[in-house]
C-alpha cells in the first residue's frame, strides 16, 4: 500500500532545505511507528518519494510525499499524529491511500505560486505576456543554460502586491526566482508561496489531493 | 528583551544554509528571562552543524533551564557570509532559541573543544557588542565564561575571558549562577564587576585570570600568582562523582538540518584510564564513572521514541570498555520499539576481535564504517604512547571485520610522536599493507584508509614536555608514507595539514603572551581556522613575528622538568610527578596497564578528590586489548596464521 500526504511548510521552518524536509519526515514516520517499507542492502532506506523540490525559503500549502508501506495504515488517522511529530510549521493537510504506481515527479505538470513583492510589476507582467519569447540565462546542474522561458508561463497576473503565476514543470521547470529575473525584478526578499501543484492530462486538470476551497477542516479518506 | 527575528530573516535569503540560524529544533526551549534570573548564552564557537550535537552544551542548557533563577539559550558562530551581513546591518550576535540579542544575557559561556576555534571566540564576543579584552569591560557589560577541554590551558584566552570553568560543569554552573544573581540584584554598582569576579574566583573549579599576576624571567614563565589571599593558588577541576545522578540531556535536541553526528547520543561513562599518553581527554576526565546499565537502556529507549532517530551512539572515550557492553547492545537491538531499524554505533572502538563481534551485532541494520586507532606504526611506538595494541590484536580485528563483510576499514595514526624513527613512521604503511593482505583472503575489493594526523602535545599529559615536530619534519614523514604506499592499491592514505598542526601547537601550550597573537589573527579576519578553506598559517606566523614570539620556542622546544608550565596553576587532579614519571616511562618505552582493573598508580585523580572509579565489573572486558590482562611479550610479533606467507616473511621482526 502507498500513502500520499499533502502538507504545508510555513514560518521559520521554511528556511530548511528539501533534504531537511525529507529527514524530518523520516523521523516523524518512525516516531508515529508507521510501517514504512525499506529498501534492501547494507544501507536500507525508507521508501519515501517527494514531489518537486520547494526552493529553500519558500512557503507552501501544496507539498506532497508518497510513502511506501510494508502493511496497511489509515491516512486519516495518521495525519494528525504526523503533524504533531513534525516540526512546528510543517502540517499535514490531507492524506490518501492507494496502490501506488504513479509518481508525483512525472504526473505534476504545473505549479501555482504567489509572490509578495514591493513595487509595481503590472507593466512588466503585461510586457512579458505580450512577448513571444523571454530568453534568460539560468543555472542548471552547475551549467549556464540560455533558453526561452515564455512557454513555461501558463498564467501570470499582478494585483495588490501579489504576483500569481502558474508555471509549467515540464519539460524543464521554471522557478519563481527565474520568473522574477525574467521580469527584471530581483528583490532581496520576495515572499514566495506555492499554493497548488496541478496534474493536467487530456484537457482535465486536478490536484493530487485537493484542499477544500473554504478553510474548513480537511476531510481525509482513501482514494481506492 | 525583544526578538531580532524581523531583522535576521531578511538576511537569510542571501546566506548558505539559512537553517543554521532558525533554531526550532525539537527540544529547543523558549525560556522567559526577568530580573530574578541570570541569563546564559551558551555558545559553541564553530558552525552550527558542528556545535549543535555537542553534548556538554546541551547538558548545561537543560540544567540551567531547570533552575528557578537561571535561563539559557544557545548560539553558534555565524558563518562568514552571515557575519558580513550582520555587521553591515548592525545585527548583533543572537540566540537561535528566541533570537534575543547577546547583550540581553548576563553571561556568554563558550564551549572550548578545540584550540583553532579561539579566534571565533573573540569574533563572537565582538559580534555580541562586548569589548573583546576583559580589562575594558565595565559594569554594563556581561561576563564572558569558558569551559571544556581546552580550558585546561586557559592562558592563551586569559585576556579575553572573565572566568574559566575546569572539569564537569553540572554542579558548578549553579554555584556561578548564585554569585551572578546577587551581582545582578545589587544593581551592578560602580566597582562591583571586580567584586563579583573576586567572589567567582573563590568558587571551586573557577579560574578568574584577572585575579592572578604573571611574572616572566626572560622568555620563560616565572610564576602565576594570586593577587589576593582568598584567591586559590591552584584551581582544582570539578568532578561529578556519580553520572547516574545526571541523566542528561533528557531531551536531546533534534536539529532540522544536517549536522555532524546526526543521531541520539547516550553517554555510557565519563573518564578513561587506558592511559594513552598523547590523549588529553583521557588524562583530564579521570576517574571512570559508568552510568548504570538500566539507565542507559532507559535513555536509549525514551530517546529513540521521542526523537525518531534511527541511530544511537553509546558515547565515551572507549565504549567497548563499558561493563556489560554486549548485554546493553543486545537489549537495544532486540527492543521491539526499535523494530529492527535502529543501528547502534560505538565511537572509538577498541582494537580486537571481540569489538568487531559487537560491531557486527549492532550494525545488522546498516553497515557504517569500522574505524580502529592503533595510533602508532610499530609495537615499540605503541609502547611509547601506551597504546598497547599487539600486531595480532589489530590483524585479528581486521580479519574479523573483513570476514564479516566489511570491505573498508579505517585506521587512525599519529605521526610526530616522541622518539619516532622513520622505521616507526613506515610501520604505518606496513600495518596498512598487511591489513589489505588480510582482506584479500576474503575478496579483492578491500580498502584500508590510513588517516595520519600530526601530533600536538597537550597540557596535563605526560607528553606536555615534548617538542612538537616542525612542519617540515611532519611533511617529510608524510612524504615517506606517500612514497611507501604509492603502489599499494588497497591502501588509501589521508593526512592532516601539518600547517594546521603547527597553529594548534601554538595555542595548545601557549601562555598569556599568545593572547595578542590570537587577537591579531582574529583582527585580520582569521576566523574559522578549523576549516581548511579559511585556515591560513601565514596569519599565525606573521602575528607571532609581530609580537616578537618564537614559534620554535613555543612549539618545537622540549621542556625541562623544572620549567614552570603556563597551566601549572590549574589542576586536573594529576600529580606532576606522576606525569613526569609517565613521560620517563614513555621514553624507555614502558607500557602501563589500565588502572580500572589493576592497582592504583596514584596519578591523583581519585585520591586527591576522594573519588573512586565507578565500574560495574571488576574484571576487564572479554578479549580486552590495549594491554590489560594480556601477555604483551609478543606485542610486535606478526601472527603468521593471519597473513599470507609472503607478507609475513617480510614483516616479521
Amino acid at each position: 500500500m502507498r500513502l500520499r500526504f499533502r502538507f504545508a511548510k510555513a514560518g521559520k521552518v521554511r528556511w530548511t532545505s528539501h533534504r531537511d524536509v525529507a529527514r524530518m519526515w523520516e523521523r516523524a514516520l518512525r516516531r508515529v511507528r508507521v510501517p514504512v517499507a525499506y529498501s534492501g542492502g547494507f544501507s536500507p532506506r525508507p521508501k519515501l518519494s517527494f514531489g518537486l523540490a520547494l526552493p529553500t525559503g519558500a512557503e507552501s500549502v501544496a507539498e506532497y510525499l508518497d510513502v511506501e508501506l510494508d502493511g496497511a495504515a489509515d491516512p486519516a488517522e495518521l495525519a494528525p499524529l504526523l503533524s504533531a511529530a513534525l516540526p512546528v510549521g510543517v502540517d499535514v493537510l490531507g492524506g490518501v491511500g492507494d496502490e501506488g504506481g504513479s509518481s508525483l515527479q512525472n504526473d505534476v505538470t504545473a505549479c501555482r505560486w504567489e509572490i509578495e513583492i514591493d513595487g509595481d510589476l503590472a507593466p512588466a507582467v503585461e510586457a512579458m505576456l505580450a512577448a513571444d519569447s523571454v530568453v534568460i540565462t539560468r543555472q542548471r546542474k552547475g551549467q549556464d543554460v540560455t533558453d526561452d522561458i515564455r512557454p513555461a508561463i501558463i498564467r501570470l497576473e499582478f494585483a495588490d502586491g501579489v504576483l500569481a503565476a502558474e508555471l509549467a514543470t515540464q519539460p524543464r521547470g521554471l522557478r519563481p526566482s527565474e520568473l522574477l529575473a525574467g521580469l527584471g525584478f530581483e528583490p532581496e526578499n520576495a515572499r514566495v508561496r506555492r499554493t497548488h501543484q496541478w496534474i493536467e492530462r487530456d484537457g482535465a486538470r486536478w490536484e493530487p489531493i485537493p484542499l477544500d476551497a473554504t478553510d474548513a477542516p480537511l476531510a481525509f479518506g482513501r482514494a481506492s | 528583551m525583544s526578538s531580532l527575528w524581523p531583522r535576521i530573516e531578511p538576511l537569510l535569503a542571501r546566506v548558505q544554509k539559512p537553517a543554521r540560524y532558525i533554531g526550532c529544533e525539537d527540544g529547543a526551549q523558549a525560556p522567559r528571562g526577568g530580573p530574578g534570573k541570570v541569563g546564559w548564552l551558551l555558545i559553541y564557537p564553530d558552525a552550527y552543524e558542528v556545535g549543535l550535537p555537542n553534548q556538554g552544551l546541551q547538558i548545561l542548557y537543560e540544567i540551567l533551564n531547570e533552575r528557578d533563577h537561571a535561563f539559557a539559550e544557545r548560539s553558534y558562530a555565524p558563518w562568514p557570509d552571515m557575519e558580513t551581513l550582520m555587521r553591515r546591518r548592525g545585527v548583533p550576535l543572537f540566540s537561535v532559541d528566541t533570537h534575543r540579542a547577546a547583550a540581553d544575557f548576563d553571561l556568554l559561556a563558550f564551549n572550548l573543544s578545540a584550540e583553532l576555534v579561539y579566534t571565533n571566540v573573540l569574533n563572537c564576543i565582538d559580534l555580541a557588542g562586548v569589548p573583546v579584552r576583559a580589562e575594558r569591560r565595565g559594569e554594563e557589560d556581561l561576563l564572558v565564561a569558558a569551559g571544556g577541554h581546552c580550558a585546561f590551558n586557559p592562558e592563551p584566552l586569559a585576556d579575553f575571558v572573565d572566568l574559566f570553568v575546569m572539569g564537569d560543569g553540572e554542579e558548578v554552573v549553579s554555584e556561578i549562577n548564585s554569585v551572578v544573581l546577587e551581582w545582578k540584584a545589587s544593581g551592578r554598582t560602580a566597582g562591583s564587576r571586580q567584586a563579583v569576579l573576586r567572589r567567582l574566583a573563590a568558587v571551586p573549579g573557577v579560574y578568574v585570570p584577572s585575579m592572578y599576576d604573571v611574572a616572566y624571567d626572560g622568555p620563560r614563565l616565572a610564576a602565576v600568582t594570586p593577587r589576593y589571599p582568598d584567591v586559590p593558588e591552584r584551581v582544582e577541576k570539578r568532578t561529578i562523582s556519580d553520572l547516574a545522578a545526571w541523566p542528561y540531556p533528557r531531551r536531546q535536541l533534534v536539529p532540522l538540518t544536517e549536522v555532524v553526528h546526526d543521531r541520539l547520543n547516550v553517554e555510557v561513562f565519563r573518564g578513561c584510564t587506558r592511559g594513552c599518553r598523547f590523549c588529553q581527554a583521557g588524562m583530564i576526565t579521570r576517574p571512570v564513572r559508568e552510568r548504570p546499565a538500566d539507565q542507559v537502556r532507559a535513555m536509549v529507549t525514551e530517546g529513540l521514541a521521542r526523537t525518531g532517530h534511527d541511530e544511537v551512539a553509546l558515547t565515551s572515550l572507549s565504549s567497548a570498555d563499558y561493563s556489560g557492553i554486549a548485554g546493553v547492545v543486545t537489549d537495544i537491538i532486540n527492543d521491539p520499539t526499535c523494530s529492527g531499524q535502529v543501528s547502534v554505533s560505538l565511537p572509538s572502538l577498541r582494537v580486537d576481535a571481540f569489538t568487531v563481534g559487537v560491531a557486527s551485532e549492532i550494525q545488522k541494520v546498516r553497515r557504517t564504517g569500522l574505524t580502529f586507532a592503533p595510533e602508532g606504526g610499530t609495537w615499540r611506538m605503541r609502547q611509547v604512547i601506551n597504546k598497547l595494541i599487539r600486531e595480532e590484536d589489530l590483524y585479528g580485528a581486521v580479519d574479523s571485520a573483513f570476514s564479516q563483510g566489511w570491505q573498508r576499514v579505517k585506521l587512525y595514526f599519529l605521526t610526530g610522536l616522541p622518539t619516532e624513527t622513520d622505521e616507526d613512521t613506515l610501520g604505518i604503511a606496513e600495518l596498512a599493507r598487511n591489513c589489505v593482505a588480510v582482506g584479500h583472503r576474503y575478496g579483492r575489493k578491500v580498502t584500508v584508509a590510513a588517516s595520519v594526523g600530526g601530533f600536538v602535545p597537550k597540557p596535563h599529559t605526560p607528553f606536555q614536555w615534548f617538542g612538537q615536530d616542525t612542519v617540515a619534519e611532519l611533511q617529510r614523514k608524510i612524504n615517506l608514507l606517500r612514497d611507501a604506499t604509492r603502489r599499494d592499491r588497497g591502501v588509501a592514505l589521508r593526512w592532516h595539514d601539518p600547517k594546521a598542526t603547527l597553529a594548534e601547537g601554538i595555542a595548545s601550550r601557549g601562555d598569556r603572551r599568545i593572547g595578542a597573537v590570537i587577537e591579531e589573527v582574529w583582527w585580520g579576519g582569521g576566523t574559522f581556522q578549523e576549516w581548511s578553506e579559511f585556515f591560513d598559517l601565514g596569519r599565525w606566523e606573521a602575528a607571532m613575528a609581530a609580537h616578537g614570539l618564537s614559534i620554535e620556542w613555543y612549539v618545537n622546544r622540549q621542556r625541562d622538568e623544572d620549567e614552570v608550565l603556563p597551566w601549572d596553576h590549574i589542576s586536573a587532579g594529576l600529580h606532576r610527578d606522576f606525569l613526569w614519571q609517565d613521560w620517563q616511562d614513555a621514553l624507555s618505552h614502558q607500557g602501563l596497564e589500565d588502572c580500572r582493573w589493576t592497582p592504583c598508580y596514584d596519578c591523583g585523580a581519585c585520591t586527591g578528590y576522594g573519588l573512586e572509579h565507578v565500574v560495574a565489573s571488576a574484571v576487564p572486558p572479554a578479549g580486552g586489548s590495549q594491554g590489560t590482562g594480556q601477555d604483551l611479550s609478543t606485542g610486535g610479533a606478526v601472527p603468521v596464521e593471519l597473513l599470507p606467507a609472503r607478507v609475513a616473511a617480510t614483516s616479521a621482526p
